[in-house]
Order: C-alpha cells, then structure tokens, then sequence
C-alpha cells in the first residue's frame, strides 16, 4: 500500500492554533502505530475557522478534519482517519466546500493545495507558465498584457498596475527596481501574508516578469516585522529559486536577469506608504515624500522604481499566462478580475474569499462569513483598514466595487472586512481611529500629527456631554482640515472611519438617537 | 524567554561588519543588533554613523522612529498583545486588562523585577482567529483568559512560553 499523505497547514493562522502541535502529536501517534506516512506542512486553505485543518489524501480526494486539537489526533488515528473514515470533525472532501467552490480562485489557485516550498509542485500547478509567456512575448507585450487585464493596485489606492508599469518602462536609467509593498498594516487584512507563507514562488515569478517588462533588474520585498513566518519562508524561497537558476542571471535561458531580496519593516504603519516605505527601505525614517515626483520617475535610491502591494503582483502570473482578456472578464464596471476578500474580526466563517467583483457587502458578511461569532447581530463593518469607513447594515446592498464603495465614502482598500457585533461602542471605535493616526503619524503635516491628538480629546467632550454643540462642529471642522491639509491618506482619510461612525450612529455619541448630526 | 548576548563593541562592530554592504545598510544592521543583544545600546549609534558615512543624528533619527526598535533591555518574556480593530471585535480590550493585572505590569511597560515586558502590537495578520498575541516570539491565536493564565504561569516559573 502506498503510505498516506497527510496535510496539515504551516502557515501563521494555523500555527497560532496549534497546527505545529497537532504535526507533533501525528508523527508520535503514527510512530507508535507503526505506519510510515508522509506529512506534508502545506499552506492554509484560507478558511482559518477551520483551523488546524488536517487533509488526507484518498481517492475521493482530499478529505479535510478541522478545527483539530492536539488531544484530537489519536481519536482520529483510532477512527482510521488516514482512509478517510468519517468523525465529527470531518468536513467532507474539501474541493467540494460550499465556501471553496463559490470563489474563484485566480491569484490564490495554490495556496493551500502545495507545499509552499517545492518548485516541483509549484510548476505542476500552473507555476512559470506566465513568466514564460512573458519571456515569449517580450517586455512591451508584457506591460501591455498587464494594461488589458485591468488590474487596479490592490494595496488601496486602485491605480491601474499597466499604466505605472508603462511609466517606469519608458523611464531611461542604468538601474530601476521592483519593490514589493508587503507592509500589510491593515487590521483585517492578511492576504499578503499568506501568499508569501503558502505561494511565495507566485511572488517571486511576479516580480520577476516585472523586472523583464520595465528593465529593472533588482526587486525588494519590505515585509512588516509583525509577519515573521512569511519572511522566513520568503527567504528561504528566494535561495530556492535562485539555486534553480530561476533568479539571478540569464533566467530560464533568456537573457534577463533579476534577483531580490528580503527587508523588514520595523512596526511603522505609514511605511506601508509608498513613498514613506523608499525612504525606509533607504535606511531613513519613514518620511512621507511629497509627490511629485513619482516614484515611477524618482524612486529608490533616486531611481525609476515600479512599486505595488504584493497582491497585485501576485496576480501578474496568471494574467501572463491565461492573457489579460482572461482576467479582465470578471468583475463589474471598472473593477476588473477578482479581489482576494478578508473577512476577519467577529465572524463565524473568517479567512480569505476570492471572489470577482460585485458581490454584495451582506452576502459576504451574512451568507460567506455566516454573520458573528459571538451569535449577536451585526452592528458594523469597517472596510478597507483603520482609514476606512464603517458601514452599517442598512448599506450591506452596496457591491464590492471601487467605485460604489467610494460613492459611500468608504473604501475596500486592501480588501479586508471586520465585523463589529452590536456590543461594540462606534464613539469608542472613532476614538481609536484617531488615537491610531496619533501614533502613526510621520509627523510631517501639522493637521495630521496634531489634529489628530485633538480628535482625541474633542471625542472624549462629546462623549461626556461637554458643550456639545461646539465640540461637534469643532470635530468636524477637524476632520475638514486633515482631509484637505494632509499629505497622505493616514491623515487624509482618518476622518472616514470618524464621520461614519459619528453619522450612523450618533446614539454612541451620546446623543438622543435620530438626532441629526453635524457630519460630512 | 529570548537569551541575549552581553553587550560587547567587538561583537557589535562584527554585526555591522556583516550587514554595512547592504544597500541602505541602516535598518539591517539595527535589527541585527536588537536580534543580539536584545535592544539597540546607544554606544552603536556612533559606531553605525562612522561606518555608513552618516551623521549621529540620522542613525538616532531612525533609531527613534520605529516602534519596534528598544533602547534598553526588554522583560526576559515579551508578549504583544494586539490592539487593532479586528482583536478588538473579539474582546482583546477586556482581555488586556485581564493580562494587565495577571502579570502585574502595564501596557508598554516593563515588570520592575524584568520578568515580562507588556506591549501593544498593532495586526500580527491572525485577523480571523483574533484575539491575537505574540508571546516570546510565538503567535498565538483566539487568545483567552486560560492562555492569559498559562503565560502568566510561565513568567513566573521563568519558563519557555509553550514549554509546560
Ligand atoms: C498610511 C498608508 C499606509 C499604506 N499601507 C499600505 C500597505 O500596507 N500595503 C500596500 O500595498 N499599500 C499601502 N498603502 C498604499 C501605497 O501607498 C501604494 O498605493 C501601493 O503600495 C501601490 O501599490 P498598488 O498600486 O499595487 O496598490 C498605504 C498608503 C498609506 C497612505
Ligand atoms: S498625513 Fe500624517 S503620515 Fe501622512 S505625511 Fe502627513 S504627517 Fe505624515
Ligand atoms: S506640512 Fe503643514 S499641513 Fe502638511
Ligand atoms: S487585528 Fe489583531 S491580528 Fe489583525
């Protein structure tokens, strides 16, 4: 009989609960059973609920038990699990998932299904297909495959990722680089984080055909610190494809070179703006740069540099290799392809939710995410990180779109979705928007460093019924302020997450409810 | 519970040496040096200067921007708990201050007999499964009092967390 294959998740999610003592407890118990077993540590499937979610291979194909505690194993074990025996914590064959089978899975098509680190899987999934293609079609198709799929930056500002590519192609210079925003500092978001624990080989052909389109021939990855896993795993990736000769010079026979490097942020949310993530990638404090010029034009080191999240550049791959007309058929208006969804905080089914664009904000939260963990009604969503709006039930019909979101003043950002219960208090949420924008600041804008702290403040007195009128006008000609007299969207858009709470729900503000409210 | 190495210029000038060919050589190297010796001593500011060709106050100014890097010594534990919106959903509020009185110490700062360090982080990415924390370098998700209890049990045993 062939030895079974075991999957059991390696990723930060799983490991956080207790996947590495689950793999612990499966070797000693198939030790002491005698069998011989291959377990491979793949990356999460996205459905952390579930997690640690042991696979085994049969086949039916792969069966799933999860969530799985260290206390479980042996029952399992006993239950003859390894051929796919039924118990309950089985969860069926875990292609067949309602929750897997509605997403359509284009840049995450991996995770989960490999082991992160072999090449050799890697490839027979679909794996430098694209970059081939690329290499075949040479730079300018390149840039102009990634201009007709549509793709819009996935990091928050939406810009579309062929038009900077075609910036930075025309730039003349002896050097250009490709740096990878993988700050990911929004609370809610961790899609980043799992391509580069479960897929990192999809990162690192993305910013390869990058390199080959615009002619730069260096890349960076500027991880957060707080994602130690995914930089070790990055790292070890990058030597991997470097001893393939899949980095470095003269790539896959073709004459372009690239290579890259890992760097680590070091707890700064406002790195993870462009230009403030340069300066720290120099070796600078994080500084907000005016704009112009553009990092396309003057970016690292001075240099033309093609910046993007790491999602949009994780999703170059597949466009090179299914064309950018195969992309650019899902979605709705000018929201082109699909959106990695993170549906987080207190939500029964959380994780990552690929899906094309338009679904609507309910159907996520209620049917996908099955509403709260906490069983208690939904009170608000906030979207799109700490500079994003909260919504409230009464606009979960508004489709998951960059436009639509933006027509209600909220934003989908990065593309993370927390969910609040009604135990939470919207004044208190407010608060902390601000207190956060304090602590973040760059400090370079006086409305934004300042006004910030005075948010504070100013929420406190109305919250305590202290001369109220005055407090909410002053609040709100705050708000004014740093939305006009800001350089960056740190102070520029933490007014959204303020007014929103502050317009949907005023009765947290102490005040009478269906009282208007000075706001917007 | 992390074991760091004495402070020691030689060792010091050694992790530079390692790290200063880097392109923007300056955050490398004081991560490197936090990873030995458990904070960044302010003798090195003064020793990276020199050698990356910058000025004192460039290196203090990076020093002293980022939230992560330390001047002094940490608690031999350190645990982070997350304060961001997502743990918040899930009650890490609540919790805080449940981990605040169990061991002793407050957010942001260090036990006066060294044994813990308590400080906010903000999204270690464990959004769906939040409350979340990082415990000796360990991530630990959908955090509750009973693991509150665990990693206070650590701490004062002066024990690995995980390791009972
Ligand atoms: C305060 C602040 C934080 C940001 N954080 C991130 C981040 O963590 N990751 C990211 O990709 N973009 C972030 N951005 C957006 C970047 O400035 C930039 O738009 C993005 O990296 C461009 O890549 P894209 O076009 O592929 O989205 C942030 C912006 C601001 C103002
Ligand atoms: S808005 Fe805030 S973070 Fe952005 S540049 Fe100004 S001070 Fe810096
Ligand atoms: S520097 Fe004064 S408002 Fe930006
Ligand atoms: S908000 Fe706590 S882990 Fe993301």
């Amino acid at each position: 009989m062939k030895s079974p294959r075991i999957f059991v998740p390696n990723d930060a999610t799983a490991i956080a609960c207790g996947a590495d003592r689950v793999a612990k407890r499966l070797e000693a118990g198939l030790l002491a059973r005698g069998i011989t077993a291959d377990i491979t540590r793949n990356g999460s499937r996205g459905m952390f609920w579930l997690e640690p979610l042991v696979e085994i291979e049969t086949e039916r194909g792969r069966i799933g038990y999860g969530p799985v505690t260290p206390a479980d194993v042996d029952e399992l074990l006993h239950a003859g699990f390894l051929t796919g025996a039924d118990h309950p914590k089985c969860i069926g064959v875990v292609d067949e998932l309602p929750w897997l089978k509605k997403q359509t899975r284009l840049t995450f098509a991996r995770i989960g299904i490999i082991d992160p680190l072999s090449l050799t899987e890697y490839e027979a999934h679909g794996g430098y297909r694209g970059l081939k293609r690329a290499i075949d079609l040479g730079p300018a198709a390149t840039v102009e495959e990634v201009v007709d799929s549509g793709l819009r930056g996935r990091g928050g500002a939406g810009f579309p990722t062929g038009i900077k590519w075609r910036t930075v192609a025309a730039a003349p210079a002896d050097q250009k680089y490709i740096v990878c925003n993988a700050d990911e500092g929004d609370s809610g978001t961790f899609a980043d984080r799992l391509i580069m624990e479960a897929d990192p080989y999809c990162l690192i052909e993305g910013m390869t055909i990058a390199g080959l389109a615009v002619g730069a021939t260096k890349g960076f990855v500027y991880c957060r610190s707080e994602y130690p896993l995914a930089f070790v795993v990055m790292e070890k990736a990058i030597e991997k494809a470097r001893m393939a000769g899949l980095l470095g010079d003269n790539i896959l026979g073709s004459g372009v070179s690239f290579d890259m490097e890992m760097r680590m942020g070091a707890g700064a949310y406002v790195c993870g703006e462009e230009t403030s993530l340069l300066e720290s990638l120099e070796g600078k404090r994080g500084l907000v740069r005016a704009k112009p010029p553009l990092p396309a034009h003057v970016g690292l080191f001075g240099k033309p540099t093609v910046i993007n999240n790491l999602v949009s550049l994780a999703t170059v791959p597949i466009i090179l290799d299914k064309g950018g007309k195969f992309y650019r058929d899902f979605g709705m208006g000018r929201s082109r392809g699909t959106m990695p969804i993170q549906l987080a905080g207190n939500i029964k089914h959380g994780g990552l939710f690929e899906t094309a664009f338009g679904i609507s904000l309910g159907e996520l939260v209620n049917e996908i995410g099955g509403g709260t963990a906490s069983g208690r009604p939904v009170k608000a969503v906030q979207a799109g990180g700490p500079l994003g709006a909260y919504l409230p039930v009464h606009q979960f019909d508004t489709p998951f779109d960059y436009e639509a979101f933006a027509a209600k003043d909220a934003l989908i950002g990065h593309g993370g979705i927390v969910v609040f219960d009604d135990t939470v208090d919207m004044a208190h949420m407010a608060k902390f928007a601000m207190e956060f924008c304090a602590h973040e600041s760059c400090g370079k804008c006086t409305p934004c460093r300042i006004g910030s702290t005075r948010g504070v403040e100013t929420i406190d007195k109305i919250v305590a019924g202290e001369k109220r009128e005055q407090n909410l006008a002053l609040l709100e000609d705050l708000c004014h302020t740093m939305k006009l007299g800001s350089l960056c969207a740190l102070g520029g858009f933490t007014p959204y997450p303020v007014v929103s709470a502050l317009t949907h729900f005023p009765e947290d503000f102490g005040a009478t409810p269906k009282l208007p409210v000075a706001a917007e | 519970m992390a074991v760091y190495e004495d402070w020691s210029t030689e060792r010091a000038a050694q992790v530079i040496a390692e790290h200063k060919h880097l392109d923007g050589a300056t955050m490398p190297i004081l991560h490197a040096m936090q990873e030995t010796f458990g904070f960044v001593p302010d003798p090195v500011v003064p020793m990276i200067a020199e050698t990356l060709n910058l000025s004192r106050a460039e290196v203090y100014g990076v020093l002293t921007f980022y939230h992560d890097f330390r001047r002094e010594p940490p608690g031999r534990t350190v645990v982070k708990l997350c304060a961001a919106e997502a743990c918040q959903s899930m009650g890490s509020t609540a919790l805080t201050a449940y981990a605040e009185e169990k061991l002793g110490v407050s957010m942001g700062e260090t036990s006066a007999d060294g044994r813990v360090t308590l400080e906010p982080i903000y999204c270690l990415g464990l959004c769906a499964c939040a409350p979340s924390a990082l415990v000796d370098g360990q991530l630990v998700g959908r955090l509750d009092r009973a693991t509150v209890d665990e990693i206070a049990e650590c701490v004062a045993a002066g024990k690995h967390f995980g390791e009972v």
